[in-house]
Order: C-alpha cells, then sequence, then structure tokens
C-alpha cells in the first residue's frame, strides 16, 4: 500500500470476491503476454515524504534565483512583488483541487472568479470579450493566429520584429501546419514599420511595449492592417496597460499576452497564463473557456461555461482550438491580484517602475562605454549596448551578487553586446545605483574601444 | 413545439431538412425531428444573400448550447433572403419550425430536383 | 436535503466589481526613491489612456472574504468524490505544494543562465528519464503546457517527419471514441479527420482500419485503454497495419494510469506518447489548468523534438574528472520549433517529479493495480446492486481503470436521463461522472474512480445510484428538477449561449 491508496489485504480479498477474480493480475488478462512488463520499472524505490522534501530543496539550493541575487532580467517574465494574500486564497481545496466547471451547480466560486477575471482583462484591453485563459503569451500569439487564420483564410502573417522572439517562433511552428508563412516587418529606431501588404495577409501582429521594451505607436499599424482586409492582433504586457492607450482603443482586433506579471510566480517559466481578448464580431471564434452570466430557475443569478459549441469537446475537428485544460488557478491569482492593486494602485505601480525606469536609463546611459539602444519612450525595460564583451561583464557583476539582464544577442545576432535591462518595484534606487556602479567598473575594465562621451 | 408535426404541404430531404416549394422560389427549414434533436437553439450561422446552395450540401450552421450542426440543401439555388429575426430569437426555430423558424429563402435553379424530395408521410416512415 | 459539503452563505454573491467603493484599496507602492520627471516627458500624451482600466477599489479585508466565500461555493477534490471518467481525479499530494514554492523553485526566472539553474535542468533531466522509462520510448519534451498542446506537437511532429522524407500526407485516422481534442488537434495541425469504427467488443474495428489505412494517412491517434476503459486487445494488428503504410502510432496518455508497470505504449510499438501531469501525476486540477503534457518519442522522431531540449553534457576532464553538467540544447536543425515560451510549466514538473520520487517503482505499479481494481469492483458492486439492468455496462468485459455505462435503458424505463442523474448525484455531495461522452454510447455514464478512493466510498457511490433510480420510480421528478440544495440550481445555459454576458458592465 502505497501512502495515498488504501486497499488493506483484507478489502483485496472481499473486492477480488466481488469482482469474481482471483488475483489482481487477473484483471490485466485483455493485455497480450508479449507486452507485459516482465520487471520493474527501472526508477528508483519510493521514498518517504521527509526524503522527498530534502531531494526538492537540495535541487531548489543549486538554483540561484531572485532571492539569490539582484536581478534585472526581463523580457517576458518578471520579478514583481506577490501579495502574500494570493498563496492564502489560491491554495485553498475550494479553488486548488477541482475539475473544470463542466457541472456549474457546484462550480459557481470558479465560474465566477472566471467572469470577474474576463471583466479585468476586458478593461486592461480595451475590448469586450475575454476567454479565462489559454497557456501563456507565445501560444497566446499562436492561438490569435489561428482565429485570423480561421476568418481571413489568407495565406500569411505579418510580423513585428519585436514581438518576442518565442512568439515569432510558436507562431513559425504553429503556421507550418497551416500552409500559412510568416513574414517579418522591419524596425526603424525600435518602432515596427510595416511593408506594403498586399491582399494575402491574414494579420499583422506586434507586441506593444516590443521585445525592447519600445512604446509602439499602434493606431498608425492598425490602419495599414485593416486597410489591407487583415486584421491588427496586438501582443501586449498587462501591467503597462495601466498607463498605455488599450490596443481596444487603438483598432486592435485581438489583444493576447503573458499573465505572469499578474500574482504569478516566475517558476522557470511555467505555470503562469496567457490572456485573450477580441472584438465583438470575432466573439463565436476566441479560443478556450468563457464564462457567461445567466439565472437559475429560481432566478438566481449564475454562470456557466458558455459558447462551448466553439470548443473541442462539442465541435471536435471544427473547433477554434485544441484547449481543453488551460490555466484557471493561474487565471485566479490574476485577477486577485488586479483587486488587490485596484484602479488606483495599478497605476501607481506602473508610474513607480516607470520613474525607476527612467532614473535606471539615464544613469547607465551616462557610463562610458554604454548607449541606449533606442531614444523612444519605455516602461519598464530597456536595451543597452556595451563597449566591452559582454560575457566577462556579466561575469563581473555576478561576482558583485548582480544579474545585469538579459543579452539579447542570443535572438537577434547583429545586437552582439547588448543587454535588455528590466526594472520592477522590488529593484530599488539603491540596488540601481549598485548596478550602475558594478556594470560601469565592468565596462570601463574591459573596453574595446577609447572612445570617450561629449 | 412540443408535439411531432409533419405538415402534408412539405417536401423533406433525409438529412432533416424541408422545403415549401413555390414556383421556381422555395423556403427552407429544419424539420420538427432536427430541433428537437438539438434542443434548445441558440445561434444561426447564415449564409449570405447572393450564395449558391447545392442539394444535398451544408449552406449553414445551427448551434444548441450542447451540438452543431450543418444544415443541408434540400434543392440547389440562390439565396435570396435570409431570416434576419433568428440572430435576435434562434429559438423561434424550436417553436415554429416550418412558421417563423424558417431559414432561408432560395431562387431555385432545378425546381425538377423537387422530385426527388420525400412527402410527409414518407419522411416519416423513415424516422421510424 | 441540504449537500453537506457547502456552507450555504448569501443566496446572491457580489461580484468583486459590485463590492468596488470608489477611493478603497489594498495596495500601497513603495516609497519613490528616484527624482520624479513629469508623466509628459516620459510617455507622451498621445500614448496614454484617458482613463485608468476600472479595476475593484476595494481593501485587503474585503478582497480575502470576497474569494474565501466564492471559494465555498465550490465543490472540490479535497471534500468528495470524483470518478470523472477520462480524468483521473486522484489525490493532489499536500508535499508538492511545499516543495513547489521553495524559492529556489518558484523565483527561478526562465532566462537565468543554465549554469546557475542546474537544480531545475537536473529535476527536467531526471523527470525525463523517469517518462522515458514509464512510456518506453527513450525522447522527451517537457515543453507542451497540457494534453492537447502535447497532441499538437505530437501531429507536427509527425508532419515533420513525413516531410523530412519527401512525403505529403494528408490525413489523420481518429477512432470515434476519440476524445474531443484529438480531432481538434488535427485540424490545427493541418490535416483532415477520418474517423475509425469501433466493433462490436469496443475495440478498434481492425476491418475498418485496414481500408482506411492508406499511404495518404499521417498518423493514427489512439489511446489505449480507450476512451471506453477497455484494453485494444487488437493493438499488435493496429501496430502492423498503421506501420504498415509507413504511418506514425500517437499515443494519447489520457488514460496511462491503467497501466503503469504494467505495460508500456513504447512496447507496444507507439512513437509518440503525450502524458497529462495533471492525471496520472497528480497536478491539481485548479478548476481547469494549469497541466502539462510532455511527449516522448521513438528514436525515428527524436530529430524533429522542439527547441529547446534539455540535455546532460560531459565536459571535458580538467583534472582527472570530467564534470557533468545540464543544459538546454538550442542547436536542433530539424526541430518543428517551439510551441510556447521558455521551458514549458516548470512549477508542474516540479510536482510530477516530487510524486515519481515519492512512489518509485513499485508504488507507481501499485496505483495502475488499485486503479483498475477499484473500477472493476465498482462495477461489480453496481451489478449486484440491479444498478446496471437501468445502467447496462457499453460492453460486456473487464474493464481497465473506467467503465462506460448506458443511460438508455433507465431513460426509456424510468424517465430520468443521464443528465437528470448526474444532477440529482450533485444533492448528495458527489460529483456526477463524466456525461454524455464518448459519443458512441447513448446517454453514456464514463466512471474512474481512480486508485485513491476507499472501498467505503465506492460501496456509498453504488448506493447512491441505487437510491437515486428507487427515488425515479417513485417521483422522476425529483431528479429532473435537480439539483436542489446547491448554491444555484439548474442554470439557463441556451440563454447564456444566445446572448452572451462575458463580463461585467462597469
Amino acid at each position: 500500500m502505497t501512502r495515498y491508496t488504501s486497499v488493506t489485504d483484507d478489502d483485496l480479498r472481499e473486492m477480488l470476491a466481488e469482482i469474481g477474480v482471483d488475483s489482481v493480475d487477473d484483471l490485466f488478462a485483455d493485455i497480450p503476454g508479449a507486452l507485459r512488463l516482465e520487471r520493474q520499472l527501472a526508477l528508483d524505490p519510493g521514498r518517504s515524504e521527509q526524503e522527498v522534501y530534502d531531494e526538492l530543496r537540495a535541487l531548489a539550493q543549486a538554483n540561484v534565483s531572485t532571492e539569490d541575487e539582484i536581478s534585472f532580467l526581463g523580457g517576458g517574465m518578471y520579478d514583481h512583488y506577490i501579495p502574500a494574500m494570493i498563496d492564502s486564497i489560491v491554495q485553498r481545496s475550494e479553488f486548488l483541487t477541482p475539475y473544470t466547471p463542466y457541472q456549474p451547480e457546484i462550480s459557481q466560486g470558479g465560474l465566477q472568479a472566471m467572469f470577474e477575471y474576463q471583466t479585468a482583462i476586458s478593461e486592461l484591453t480595451g475590448l469586450p470579450v475575454s476567454n479565462a485563459s489559454v497557456y501563456e503569451g507565445p501560444s497566446a500569439v499562436g492561438a490569435a493566429g489561428y482565429v485570423a487564420k480561421l476568418e481571413k483564410g489568407r495565406r500569411r502573417f505579418v510580423v513585428s520584429p519585436a514581438l518576442h522572439p518565442h512568439s515569432r517562433e510558436t507562431l513559425a511552428t504553429m503556421a507550418g501546419g497551416w500552409g500559412m508563412e510568416v513574414v517579418q516587418a522591419s524596425l526603424a529606431g525600435g518602432l515596427t514599420e510595416l511593408p506594403e501588404l498586399d491582399e494575402d495577409v491574414s494579420a499583422v501582429i506586434v507586441q506593444q511595449p516590443n521585445f525592447f521594451g519600445v512604446v509602439e505607436d499602434l493606431e498608425p499599424l492598425a490602419a495599414t492592417a485593416h486597410a489591407a482586409g487583415a486584421l491588427f492582433i496586438c501582443a501586449c504586457d498587462p501591467l503597462p496597460l495601466a498607463l498605455l492607450k488599450p490596443p481596444g482603443e487603438c483598432g486592435a482586433d485581438i489583444a493576447v499576452g503573458e499573465g505572469q506579471s499578474l500574482g504569478n510566480r516566475l517558476d522557470f517559466g511555467g505555470p503562469s497564463f496567457g490572456f485573450f481578448a477580441a472584438t465583438e464580431a470575432l466573439m463565436r471564434r476566441v479560443p478556450g473557456r468563457i464564462a457567461g452570466e445567466t439565472k437559475d430557475v429560481d432566478g438566481r443569478r449564475g454562470f456557466v461555461l458558455t459558447l462551448q459549441t466553439r470548443e473541442q469537446h462539442i465541435r471536435r475537428e471544427r473547433a477554434t482550438s485544441n484547449i481543453c485544460t488551460a490555466q484557471a488557478l493561474n487565471a485566479l491569482a490574476g485577477v486577485i491580484y488586479l483587486s488587490w492593486l485596484g484602479r488606483a494602485g495599478i497605476v501607481e505601480l506602473v508610474e513607480l517602475m516607470m520613474q525607476r525606469t527612467a532614473y535606471a536609463r539615464t544613469r547607465l546611459a551616462e557610463l562610458e562605454g554604454v548607449s541606449l539602444l533606442h531614444d523612444q519612450p519605455v516602461i519598464r525595460e530597456f536595451a543597452i549596448r556595451l563597449d566591452a564583451p559582454l560575457e566577462r561583464v556579466i561575469a563581473s557583476c555576478r561576482e558583485h551578487g548582480i544579474n545585469p539582464g538579459y543579452p539579447v544577442g542570443r535572438d537577434y545576432p547583429e545586437l552582439t553586446d547588448c543587454l535588455l535591462v528590466a526594472i520592477t518595484e522590488r529593484r530599488t534606487r539603491a540596488q540601481i545605483d549598485r548596478l550602475v556602479e558594478v556594470l560601469g567598473a565592468a565596462v570601463a575594465a574591459n573596453r574595446r574601444s577609447t572612445e570617450v562621451k561629449a | 413545439m412540443a408535439e411531432p408535426s409533419y405538415p402534408e404541404d412539405l417536401l423533406y430531404h433525409e438529412e432533416h431538412d424541408w422545403a415549401r416549394v413555390d414556383g421556381d422560389s422555395a423556403t427552407f427549414g429544419i424539420t420538427w425531428y432536427a430541433q428537437d434533436a438539438l434542443g434548445e437553439l441558440v445561434f444561426f450561422d447564415a449564409p449570405s444573400v447572393g450564395a449558391a446552395v447545392e442539394r444535398g450540401q451544408s449552406y449553414a450552421e445551427i448551434e444548441s448550447v450542447k451540438a452543431v450542426s450543418d444544415v443541408i440543401a434540400p434543392l440547389s439555388g440562390e439565396i435570396v433572403e435570409v431570416n434576419e429575426a433568428l440572430s435576435d430569437t434562434p429559438e423561434m426555430v424550436n417553436q415554429d419550425p416550418y412558421g417563423e423558424g424558417w431559414l432561408v429563402k432560395v431562387k431555385l435553379t432545378d425546381p425538377s430536383e423537387a422530385e426527388s424530395l420525400m412527402s410527409a408521410t414518407d419522411y416519416q416512415t423513415s424516422l421510424s | 436535503m441540504t449537500a453537506r459539503w457547502f456552507s450555504a452563505a448569501a443566496d446572491d454573491e457580489l461580484t468583486i466589481f459590485e463590492r468596488s467603493k470608489p477611493g478603497r484599496r489594498a495596495f500601497a507602492p513603495p516609497e519613490l526613491d528616484v527624482p520624479e520627471r513629469p508623466l509628459d516627458e516620459l510617455l507622451p500624451a498621445s500614448r496614454r489612456r484617458a482613463q485608468p482600466p476600472r479595476l475593484p477599489e476595494v481593501a485587503e479585508p474585503e478582497i480575502v472574504r470576497h474569494y474565501n466565500r466564492l471559494s465555498k461555493r465550490n465543490f472540490d477534490l479535497d471534500t468528495g468524490f470524483y470518478p470523472l471518467g477520462s480524468c483521473t481525479m486522484k489525490y493532489n499530494p499536500k508535499l508538492h505544494e511545499r516543495v513547489a514554492a521553495l524559492p529556489g523553485h518558484a523565483k527561478l526566472h526562465p532566462l537565468q543562465d543554465p549554469a546557475r539553474a542546474q537544480g531545475a535542468l537536473l529535476l527536467m533531466w531526471r523527470l525525463q528519464e523517469a517518462l522515458a522509462e514509464i512510456s518506453g520510448l527513450p525522447h522527451v519534451s517537457l515543453q507542451p503546457s497540457a494534453g492537447s498542446h502535447g497532441e499538437l506537437t505530437g501531429v507536427l511532429l509527425t508532419r515533420a517527419f513525413h516531410e523530412d522524407r519527401g512525403e505529403r500526407r494528408t490525413k489523420v485516422l481518429t477512432p470515434d471514441t476519440a476524445h474531443g481534442t484529438n480531432p481538434a488537434t488535427v485540424t490545427m495541425a493541418g490535416y483532415e479527420v477520418v474517423k475509425v469504427g469501433t466493433d462490436e467488443h469496443g475495440n478498434v474495428d481492425l476491418e475498418d482500419l485496414r481500408a482506411k489505412a492508406t499511404e495518404d494517412v499521417a498518423c493514427l491517434m489512439l489511446t489505449n485503454p480507450s476512451t471506453l476503459g477497455l484494453f485494444e486487445t487488437g493493438i499488435e494488428e493496429i501496430e502492423r497495419i498503421v506501420h504498415g503504410v509507413g504511418a506514425t502510432l500517437y499515443y494519447d496518455g489520457a488514460n496511462l494510469n491503467a497501466i503503469m508497470g504494467i505495460c508500456r505504449p513504447g512496447d507496444m510499438g507507439f512513437d509518440i506518447v503525450h502524458f497529462n501531469l495533471h492525471k496520472s501525476f497528480t497536478q491539481p486540477h485548479g478548476g481547469g489548468g494549469p497541466g502539462a503534457g510532455p511527449v516522448a518519442v521513438a528514436d525515428r522522431i527524436e530529430p524533429f523534438l522542439p527547441r529547446p531540449q534539455v540535455v546532460r553534457r560531459e565536459s571535458a576532464p580538467a583534472n582527472g574528472a570530467g564534470r557533468v553538467h545540464y543544459d538546454l540544447d538550442y542547436d536542433r536543425p530539424k526541430s518543428i520549433g517551439r510551441l510556447r515560451g521558455f521551458q514549458g510549466n516548470y512549477g508542474v514538473f516540479v510536482r510530477a517529479y516530487a510524486y515519481i520520487r515519492s512512489l518509485g517503482a513499485s508504488g507507481l505499479r501499485e496505483v495502475s493495480e488499485v486503479a483498475v481494481l477499484n473500477a472493476n469492483y465498482l462495477l461489480a458492486r453496481l451489478r449486484r446492486a440491479g444498478v446496471l439492468e437501468y445502467l447496462p455496462a457499453a460492453y460486456d468485459r473487464l474493464c481497465m481503470h473506467e467503465f462506460a455505462l448506458s443511460g438508455a435503458p433507465m431513460k426509456r424505463e424510468l424517465q430520468i436521463k443521464t443528465l437528470d442523474l448526474a444532477k440529482r448525484l450533485l444533492d448528495h455531495g458527489v460529483h456526477p461522472p463524466t456525461v454524455y461522452f464518448p459519443l458512441i454510447v447513448d446517454e453514456a455514464l464514463l466512471i474512474e474512480p481512480t486508485e485513491t478512493e476507499t472501498r467505503e466510498t465506492l460501496d456509498r457511490f453504488a448506493e447512491l445510484v441505487v437510491q437515486i433510480l428507487r427515488e425515479a420510480r417513485g417521483d422522476p421528478e425529483l431528479a429532473r428538477q435537480a439539483p436542489h440544495s446547491t448554491p444555484v440550481r439548474r442554470l439557463d445555459e441556451a440563454a447564456a449561449a444566445r446572448r452572451p454576458v462575458v463580463r461585467q458592465a462597469l
């Protein structure tokens, strides 16, 4: 008996008798002999809870987390402060352990939370219809691409080069199955520039703020897309939407994005959630679960999964997506976080980050051997170019307990020695000053050239 | 409509669609059997006026809460009118499948196709 | 009758937006410790929104109370039984939450230098190895985020495999018992779905399969045991037929709980397998996710696996000993690319890994043995109680970890449908089984008890079904109007679909 099963010897005897077989082995009689495993699985024996805990703790300690260094890493996921309230709620059995709410009468907690989440996402994005979550950011872009394909049926996507590299790659992987092509637009001064669009484009996809942290000018891009009869899809970072004109007001047909910043752990990349919002016209094409308001037989307000005919369990091969299990618990953390921030708080938080980001950007730009990649407005992330080998600078920063940012050269080979620096509300002025000091010294010690600033 | 009903003056297709033929025009809809099987209808994904329909082929989709169904054209032609009222009250198809619940009006390309459709009696027999 | 699992709160729960009052707040920002610059300088007005998003304005105690009260309107697995066929609702060990919350796991940035994430990469490596051993297929990608994501990955791998050999195939076969995600995936991967029938024993119809398995077929997607809870006795012939036309054989791992340590899909000849870590491997369902859907593949599919792969490297010996370390390998020229950002749902890997380490080889085998024992026992109890006269088993065979009943006789003779039985179970504090799936069983009820339920729970479930049937004989309206004692009663789903209201109007 494992610690999670309850079959005693007495139970076993009586249950086998009830079934009418002699042994457990008899229950597997349908399996051809040649396929039966004649040995134990080659796995270690099971361990006690405390031994498993010790192993998992040792593995945790072999990782350098945001508690072990001052981290300026961004690039799609961010070190934000998660209020204690969130865990106390999402760890409740009633939210953690139930199934998808197919029986709405006993799932009103989860369904109402979805409805509240959908409302919050709709507010952030400026689009009327939000679903109850998809997996995460890049695959949300893929899902939006699928909707554009179903809606328009044309052969190409045109994407900004500053759409997150993982989003571009995911879209390309999925588009391969649709016989569609992904074509890149260009970037000028950090802003997306679209080529001339013909009638063969299903959607134009940009990111706001883009991968380099730059705030794009969405309206002209949307207008260009629509003039060519294409959909305009905006992948957006949710917190900056507190200040930025929402995609829905800029002409976006679909807004998607990565929800990790909203009350979810970094967790080495997942689980988080993706959000997906769209215009009324696209409502019946939206993928995934959608909670809708209705009444019960006694006239009480209640919530149900609605428009289920879009989904795989009903529409099967003609579904708007194959998604089944999504990220409900993470979306719950998201709506609790947004409720915690509140209408005033989200603005204050993002303004704080923007001020600190501006400070960091100014101070870094003043350093010899450091230049800004772009001079466009940013919110909480920006790119710098170093006149020194990046590896050495990073190593030096590391010795001082600082992770200075993400080397964008990995995804943009032409941008050697460039770092993407993210400033969240967790990065204090003192920490930013330290970054400037340490990075400045490291660059100075490893300069390629001897140019000085005017 | 609670009780099964198959008006005598209509012609029926085995995919549970009816046609009311009037010279070289016809009105199409789904039968009592079809709306009963689908349950309470929530959405009629209507075709556009001017679209061509072909006998035996799907020309629209109709949805209940738990099912989606293709609607099959009993005869070939061109759509001249769509029942706009159904976008607000699709449940009309359940309540009055042969009257207010009509789906489309069509200009027939080959009225003689009507000879291959079933009478009310033959259709009802086919259901049992 | 009151269902004891939920404490009756107010009849009508306000939304968090309805609890808002202007000026209330829960959040206080840290102090601004840098020189403040004018907003217009940092972000031109043309880029700014006119009004902030209308998020709730509520203080912390009210937020906590709101979500706590909402939680009490939810049934959940820690509270009661969920015999949901195809879902594997087994106990979620609490240790897993403790280890997943360790900062070294929870606060690890996905773009951290792999050299400084060795714990995470080692954990992923070991999980891959364990899943490879369980499935019998050596190469694993942990990237997909859920079962359907794994399915999409698998079919795209199949496409890449065929295209690499210069072949363009257009069809994928799925049984008519397939879970809806299978055909939906096929279309998303750009193939045409062809359905294969089921024979009178509940197995894939081999004649139908032979007829439809042409050289234009890229893949057969199958689960074994099937969604009927029955082992495909013809699996060896199925493998011959499918591989005989050069197609790949894909295993939907939703029903893995029946066979761990007993037999392996790799040994059955499957080329690609996906796992549902939120089914057999105890990731909590969370009311609809998160999950994870890793894939395991045979040698010939390995080159196409998503990028990056977690690999184990040995550096050249510096002073006598080579150093083993773990890395993310992007150098995969034939890879299908990415299906998502970063490395996958790592938090889910932590929990699944802890589970596998807790149970070990013999523990996992016992899981499947007891899962199958419990299902057969419940079926036998229902039979002895006379339930099968109204709800006959769809196929008269030993089941595996789940079984399908048909409510058609019950509908005819007692005038209550499977839906009504399900709703009446809610009044008794039990989640109903899966209903109306698989599609080929009329008025289907698919029951999967899982191995973590006691015999007493199964006995009680059987008694409840007996009671509901008996009650229906006297007064079918009780079931048809059920549930009576839940926070809300039957909801108007037609109205919700006709005129959808999917957000609060503010």
